[in-house]
């Protein structure tokens, strides 16, 4: 029978590969792909708790999180067409101006 | 082909999708991965009894916010980019944190199982209540040429009703911050995706 801690299993892989997606990657839109991997991850665990516990709740703030993750996307692509507009390249190593 | 069996075969398209976004070369791939991915949690959300976020999450997921990732992949010219190393030359260091990330947190997750015993699903709660919810108005009626209101408490069914009724009551300021948020993220958008204008003098 599957019960909170398979969900809650799965959402923290799937936020443990967004996090590795995020520290690996040197590509800016594959960056911004797995932090909505991450943020999937978090509803993910809102609706499985939401389903153990019989509480609506949970599906609720899945959808502000839902919203933010909108919100987040529309202004990281907008930052990076400017990036590219500035730089000509969406490689994160060539963004080294605030390097010591 | 019970419920196991399904919430198995959504796990697995959720992490194939997931390693696929992180693993392949090209952008245009990680974003079809990244669909894989949206998907299988949909389906996910199904199976807890979130019907209507699961609709929410193909419309703004795989709907608005994949459209957007390939339009910028489109106007960005990513083919340049072929021939170089796509991960940091510090992709070892980075993998390494992922995986102690994964073993600590992962540790924490099984650990906790045992010591609550949450994995069973003995103590899962009715799945109708998070597809009913209760509501109270008031019922106005004329008696004796007065208007006489009286409380009259009624369960609505559906699971869309149910989260519609708990965002445009209880959590109602939220929502319309919510609203403010992403017209100030619509605007933000435009203002930083538009050209510099020439100056005409």
């Amino acid at each position: 029978m599957i019960g909170v801690t398979h969900y809650v299993a799965l959402s923290f892989l799937l936020f443990a590969i967004g996090v590795t997606g995020v520290l690996v990657r040197r590509n800016l839109l594959t960056v911004l792909m797995s932090i909505e991997l991450i943020l999937n991850a978090a509803n993910l665990n809102l609706i499985a708790f939401s389903r153990q516990l019989g509480d609506l709740n949970g599906q609720l703030f899945a959808v502000f999180v839902i919203t933010l993750a909108a919100g987040e996307a529309a202004i990281g692509l907008a930052i990076i067409i400017s990036m590219y507009r500035l730089k000509g390249s969406v490689n994160l190593d060539d963004a080294a101006e605030l390097k010591g | 082909m019970g419920e196991p069996f399904i919430f198995w075969l959504f796990a697995a398209i959720v992490t194939v999708g997931a390693v696929g976004v992180v693993a392949m070369r090209q952008p245009v791939h990680s974003a079809i991965c990244l669909l894989l991915s949206f998907l299988g949690v949909a389906g996910l959300f199904v199976l807890a009894q979130a019907e209507f976020l699961a609709a929410v999450q193909i419309l703004v997921y795989a709907g608005g916010i994949m459209v957007l990732f390939l339009f910028t992949i489109m106007l960005v010219n990513v083919k340049r980019a072929a021939g170089q190393p796509y991960v940091h030359t510090q992709a070892g260091a980075g993998l390494l944190a992922g995986f102690l990330l994964l073993a600590i947190v992962g540790g924490t997750v099984v650990a906790s199982s045992r010591v609550r015993g949450l994995s069973g699903a003995g103590d899962l709660a009715d799945p109708a209540r998070l597809a009913t919810t209760s509501i109270t108005r008031d019922v106005t009626r004329v008696v004796d040429g007065k208007n006489v209101s009286t409380p009259v408490t009624e369960i609505v069914i559906g699971n869309s009703q149910a989260v519609a009724w708990g965002l445009y009551r209880d959590y109602l300021l939220p929502f319309e911050v919510a609203s403010v948020f992403l017209l100030v993220a619509m605007i933000g958008a435009v203002v930083l995706g538009k050209r510099t204008m020439e100056r005409v003098d």
